[in-house]
Order: C-alpha cells, then sequence, then structure tokens
C-alpha cells in the first residue's frame, strides 16, 4: 500500500510482515525509530507470536538473536555505528553458525570523534565477517530488500546485513509500496530452520575445531557466501513477480550504453549521482552509473560484465581504510584485474557531510578528462588540514 | 604394578543414595536409568569439581523437567573439556556461542520457545565464575533484570582457569594466581570486597538465589530441584575446587568443598525474591586455616613467614559470612 511514510517506519512495517519471532533492540541513533515502530506492532497485537526483548547491549542483542534463531524461531536486529563494532565478536559468531538473522544497519560514521550522522564505516567494517551485505538505494528499496534479505537468510542458512543510509533514508519521509501482508505470506514461507536446539534430537552445536578442521570449515563458509551470487537476484526475480516492482538483485546499471566514465557508488548518494549524469548525458558526455546492491558477497563478475566497455570508473565511497585508501575500489579492481580501466576513488560524505550536485559535477568532469588524484577527498579543507598537520609537526 | 583397594562405601560424602530410602528421596545419581547429562570420556582433569558439579546439577534439571532442557554454555573448561570436535560429552540439547554472552544467548533460547508455545522445554545457562561474574557480568544482569525464564549456574573455580589461573572476581583474597603471584609484602590476590555474585543476584529481587558446594551434591541436586519448580529468573552458584589452579590433591576436591562451608568461608544458603530463607548450618566447625593449608595457592601465608595477620583477616570475612547468614545452630561443634 503507498504511504507517505518515515523509512524507518517503512522497514518496521514490512519486517513485521515478515512474522519474526524474536526481535531484540537496543536504542543507538539514526536505528531507533526502527525498533521503536516494532515494539509498538508486537504490543497493539499486529505482529503476533513475536516476543520483543529489550536487551542491555548491542552484544546482548545480538547473542540474543544467536540463541533465538538456532531454536528454530525467525529473529531480527538493528544497530548502528558503535552499536555494530561492540556487537562484533557475536556478529562473527552468528555467520559462523550459518544463521539466519536478518539485521538492519542504519549506517553511521564510528568515533572518535563521536559522530551520529551517515557515513558506511560501520557496515563496511563487517565486510569480512561473513554476513552478506546489501545497501539499499531508496527507502522503497529498503523496505523491499527486508522481505528479500529473510529469505535469502533461509534459503543459505546464513545472515544478512540490510545497509541503509542513516538520517538520510531512515528519517526521510517519502512515498513507499510498504510491502502488505498477504502478499509477503505468498513470497516468504515459513522458516525451516536447517538444525535446531531439541530436546528430543539433541545436538551440540558451538564444539571447539582444531587445526586439522578448521580450514576447511571456513573454506565451506566461503563456498557457501559464494553461493548467495545465484540466489540474490533469483530472489530479486522472484520479488518482481509477487508485487511487482523491481528492488535488490547483486548490481544496478544506469545508462551504461555508451558510457565511457562509469561512476560506482553503494546506497542513497546514487540518487544524486544520477541527477548529475543526466545533466551530463545530456551535455553529450558518455557516463553512466553503477550502483551496487549486494557488497557481500563481492559480485566479481557481474560488475566485470557491467564495465565491459568502461575505459575509466570513478568510485565514490563513504568509508576508506585508513593507511590505503578506498575499500570499494580494491573489490572493483579485484573484478576488472587485466583489463586496463583507469580507477579514480573519491571518499565522500564522511560523518554526514553533504555530498552535493555541484562537487559531484566538477569532479566527474575533470575525471572524465583525467585530471584528478587516485584518491580524492571531496570537498576536503586542505588549508585548514594542512595547517593543522603543520601545527603538530611544531610540537 | 600396583592394584587400587577397591571402595565399597564413598567415604566422606551423602551423594550416593541410600537404597533403603523411599525411592524419590535417593539421589538422582543413584538411579541406574539417570540421563547421565555429561557422559564420561571428556578431557577434564582428575578430581575436576566443575565436571561434578555439571553433572549432577544438568542431571537433576533433566529428571525435573522430563528430560526436556536446552543448556547455554560459556566458553571456558567445561565448554573445552567437553567438546573437542568431532566429540560431544553431552546427551542433552546444547550450544556454545561466546565468553561473555551465554546469559543473553540463554535469553534467547527461552524466548523462541515462547514464541513457539514450546513451554515445556527449559532452559539453562551455565559457566565458570569469569565468565559469569566478569566477562558476561552484564548480560546476566540484564537476564535478570527482565527476569527471563533461565536458571543460570555458575561453576566458581575462583580464577580463570581454562587459560592458565588467572585472577577473575570472584577470586578470594590473598589467593596466589598466574596474575597475582606470592610475591612482595602483600602477596596473592589483594584485599577488597569481591564481587559476590549470589548478594548481587538476590538485588535483582528474582525468584530463587541458592548456593551449594560440590561437598553435598544431595543439597545441589534438591537445589536445582527446586530452581526448576519457578518460572522466571534463576541463579544458583556452585563451589567447585579446581586441583589445578588451587594446588590441592586431586583427591582433596570434595574434602576443600566441606571445609569452605564448615569455615564458614563458603555461606551455603537459598533466597526467594531477594529475602535468604534459609542456611545450612555448620556442623563441625573449622578455622580458615584447616582450609587454607590444603591449598598451595595459599602456601605464601605458611611459609617463608607465616602471615597470622592475613589468616586473621580471612578468618575475620568466614566469621562475618557466619554471622550474616546464622550458620551455626545449637548442634555445630567445634573442632
Amino acid at each position: 500500500m503507498l504511504k507517505q511514510i518515515e523509512g524507518s517506519k517503512a522497514v518496521a512495517d514490512a519486517v513485521a510482515a515478515c512474522r519474526p519471532q524474536v526481535i531484540c533492540a537496543y536504542p543507538i541513533s539514526p536505528q531507533t525509530h526502527i525498533v521503536e515502530g516494532l515494539s509498538v506492532l508486537v504490543k497493539n497485537g499486529t505482529l503476533e507470536n513475536c516476543e520483543f526483548i529489550n536487551v542491555e547491549s548491542e552484544f546482548a542483542a545480538m547473542s540474543v538473536a544467536i540463541g533465538a534463531s538456532a531454536t528454530g524461531a525467525r529473529t531480527y536486529t538493528a544497530t548502528a555505528s558503535q552499536g555494530l563494532l561492540y556487537m562484533v565478536e557475536a556478529v562473527y559468531n552468528a555467520s559462523g553458525f550459518g544463521l539466519p538473522i536478518v539485521m538492519t544497519v542504519a549506517n553511521r560514521a564510528i568515533g572518535a570523534p563521536i559522530n551520529i550522522w551517515n557515513d558506511h564505516s560501520d557496515s563496511m567494517s563487517q565486510r569480512d565477517s561473513g554476513w552478506l551485505q546489501l545497501y539499499a538505494e531508496t527507502n522503497q528499496e529498503a523496505a523491499d530488500l527486508h522481505v528479500q534479505a529473510f529469505k535469502i537468510a533461509e534459503e543459505l542458512s546464513l545472515p544478512v546485513m540490510v545497509c541503509m543510509d542513516g538520517f538520510i533514508l531512515t528519517h526521510a519521509y517519502e512515498r513507499v509500496d510498504v510491502p502488505e501482508q498477504s502478499h509477503v505470506d505468498r513470497f516468504l514461507p515459513a522458516y525451516i530452520p536447517r538444525q535446531t536446539l531439541d530436546p528430543v534430537n539433541p545436538v551440540s552445536i558451538g564444539a571447539m575445531v582444531g587445526p586439522e578442521t578448521f580450514t576447511e570449515v571456513k573454506y565451506m563458509a566461503h563456498m557457501k557466501n559464494r553461493l548467495a551470487l545465484d540466489v540474490i537476484p533469483k530472489v530479486a526475480a522472484d520479488f518482481q513477480k509477487a508485487f511487482g516492482r523491481s528492488s535488490g538483485g547483486l548490481v544496478r546499471g544506469y545508462k551504461l550504453e555508451g558510457a565511457q566514465t562509469v561512476v560506482i557508488a553503494l546506497g542513497s548518494v546514487l540518487g544524486t549521482i544520477k541527477d548529475v549524469v543526466d545533466e551530463m548525458v545530456a551535455a553529450e558526455i558518455k557516463i553512466g552509473v553503477l550502483g551496487i546492491i549486494a557488497f557481500r558477497p563481492f559480485p566479481t563478475q557481474a560488475v566485470r560484465k557491467a564495465l565491459a566497455h568502461a575505459k575509466r570508473v570513478i568510485v565514490l565511497e563513504k568509508a576508506f581504510q585508513v593507511g590505503i585508501g578506498g575499500i570499494v575500489i580494491e573489490n572493483i579492481r579485484h573484478a576488472l584485474r587485466g583489463t586496463g580501466v583507469k580507477d579514480y576513488t573519491v571518499i565522500a560524505g564522511l560523518g554526514g557531510r553533504p555530498i552535493t550536485k555541484d562537487s559531484l559535477r566538477n569532479f566527474f568532469n575533470a575525471a572524465c578528462s583525467d585530471q584528478v588524484d587516485e584518491l580524492t577527498f571531496l570537498d576536503l579543507d586542505q588549508a585548514l588540514a594542512e595547517s593543522e598537520i603543520l601545527r603538530e609537526a611544531v610540537k | 604394578m600396583s592394584t587400587t583397594p577397591i571402595k565399597f562405601y564413598q567415604v566422606g560424602s551423602f551423594a550416593i543414595g541410600n537404597r533403603l530410602l523411599p525411592a524419590q528421596d535417593r539421589a538422582i545419581q543413584s538411579d541406574p536409568n539417570r540421563t547421565n547429562a555429561l557422559t564420561s570420556g571428556h578431557r577434564a582433569c582428575q578430581g575436576c569439581g566443575e565436571a561434578l558439579g555439571a553433572r549432577y546439577a544438568l542431571d537433576a534439571a533433566m529428571r525435573a523437567t522430563n528430560e526436556k532442557i536446552i543448556v547455554v554454555n560459556a566458553t571456558g573448561c567445561l565448554e573445552v573439556f567437553s567438546t573437542p570436535y568431532p566429540e560431544s560429552s553431552w546427551r542433552l540439547a546444547w550450544l556454545h556461542s561466546l565468553f561473555g554472552n551465554a546469559p543473553a544467548v540463554a535469553t534467547g533460547v527461552a524466548a523462541a520457545l515462547k514464541a513457539q508455545a514450546k513451554n515445556d522445554i527449559r532452559v539453562i545457562g551455565q559457566g565458570g565464575d569469569g565468565a559469569t561474574v566478569d566477562i558476561g557480568f552484564g548480560a546476566l544482569s540484564g537476564m535478570f533484570e527482565r527476569n527471563d525464564d533461565v536458571l543460570y549456574i555458575c561453576y566458581d573455580n575462583e580464577a580463570y582457569m581454562n587459560t592458565g589461573v588467572q585472577r577473575s572476581g570472584a577470586t578470594p583474597p590473598a589467593a596466589r594466581t598466574a596474575t597475582t603471584q606470592a610475591v612482595g609484602t602483600n602477596p596473592g590476590n589483594l584485599f577488597g570486597q569481591g564481587k559476590n555474585l549470589p548478594r548481587i543476584a538476590m538485588a535483582h529481587e528474582i525468584p530463587y538465589v541458592a548456593t551449594a558446594t560440590v561437598a553435598d551434591l544431595r543439597d545441589l541436586e534438591a537445589k536445582v530441584t527446586r530452581a526448576m519448580s519457578f518460572r522466571g529468573a534463576r541463579y544458583i552458584h556452585v563451589l567447585v575446587p579446581c586441583p589445578l589452579g588451587w594446588g590441592s590433591e586431586s583427591c582433596d576436591t570434595i574434602k576443600i568443598a566441606r571445609l569452605a562451608t564448615q569455615s564458614g568461608l563458603f555461606p551455603v544458603f537459598e533466597a526467594e525474591s531477594g529475602e535468604v530463607t534459609s542456611s545450612t548450618s555448620i556442623r563441625k566447625i573449622v578455622s580458615v586455616e584447616e582450609y587454607l593449608k590444603l591449598q598451595t595457592r595459599y602456601a605464601h601465608l605458611f611459609s617463608p613467614t607465616r602471615r597470622d595477620d592475613v589468616i586473621d583477616h580471612l578468618q575475620a570475612i568466614a566469621d562475618k559470612n557466619i554471622a550474616r547468614y546464622n550458620l551455626i545452630s545449637e548442634g555445630s561443634a567445634h573442632l
């Protein structure tokens, strides 16, 4: 049903329509409105047979989720930023056990300095955790991806992070076709766990594995994660059939035909990028866009195929690896190895700094004539940073 | 080759039930049809108090629930010695997640059971003192505060034994550990308040709190059975001597646990909704020295220089417990 609705509320409604049986909640901005919305839906009886647990930390949130999922319950939680980092030990544990937990990450910067606004430092830090990661471009896609996430997670028995930009999406009111209960019920079958804690058929879960078998266990986890490269597009196609709109999948190209330069990004910034690219294409510049929806597993082949005719790529990232540079770019280079495609990395939007059309237009134009450095921090106050560096050096 | 003399009676323990008693009064372990929740062949040390306590506690819980329990285990000796892949000593549904999250994982199990209307299946969380009083303390307090339907059992051997005997928040004053060495003018662990988890549990006003030791296994069985008659958060704190960490003889595990209670250093009691409802009075009162001298972790109190000041300090702690929990009754005898 079409609604003028806050992104967080749309996600809460979509999650509730998936009938989770256990939800654990701990407040952290900008995620909090999602679990607030769910707490109402559980308490007023809209979401039946669901235990809503107010836990004492994010570490407990993921731990409760582990216990619940291992006992055969469809399980959901949400977090952001410091909260995601606080639960990291349990995040790895959940994927190690292959528990199909779905978690929203309302993307937010990591301190110090403390900062509550959006970038991708939090979820990017968990790219090697064994979770699948899906990034929403719009609130419509955020709502839809949650419905798909439960199906993907349960089909593979792997946990899924749905990442949506904090504030930019979570707090934005816009028109969303919220997935309806009857449609979701048809799309998402009841959860049948692969293995569950059951006194009648007791199993030991969580044994200590030594050097003689650990490599094999990790290799199997890698291969299982890669299976998602087939499952994610299949579920997106099923979703389109069931709901009549396209959402999700591995990657999404925009005006790629004839594009010599391709801008690559994840999440809501793709909207601004497309606006700028529209103007540049109108001015007969050969530029297109590639949005990455599935970042883990990384869709190497799909990216390589989408960039088959590109001469250069611009990777716009909302996080970076301190001491090296971009994160997404490393993955893109992996997909493009041997092709000789030029690449430029632009780090933008850190800690919620607005990414404006003007800044993007200037950068893209310069990059199209190879007039930019390999690594750029967009709109950096170079003078301020250098004067501070100098002052530190003098001390 | 020397032969081991056969013992027909277990001396100094009330663990094995008198076959003349009515069946319902006999020890659960004496039942030939008991569940054997933690079966033999695991890799615990000789004389391990934790393995003994866990077996008695869980078999009692199995009987009390008609064998319908799920157990969540914290990382630690109990986890490591019972489940080296591909082996497992557990003959029940068992999950080990992490060191600091067993109470929260148990909450999740209980929530999933409730959501699926499987109210006949009960949940037990368990861990050592490090997992309970230190790294998992926040999760345990959260589980208590929400009154989640979980029995949590702490097997307290008073240090981090699995990693090589380092100090925990439950290590007693003056005890030598790998991180509180017997050197300097104040050898061993510092004197402080200690972290008294049973009293902290009581402060949450949860339905049931109890302490027990492996010296009185009938009492442990009875308390686990009683705990399973309540719904909501419950806590049992079991003193389990560790021969390796305490520097005691493997054959003295039961004896040392008994001396801990007889000296008053470890009070055995029950509490409901925050109030003490009963305590086990000491039958034969002993000085703390009787307890300390069997353990090399206290050897520095006796040589090269005898430290009466420290021994007196420990005696004062025992005396305070005796007064607080009313551990001396008319039948108590001083040795």
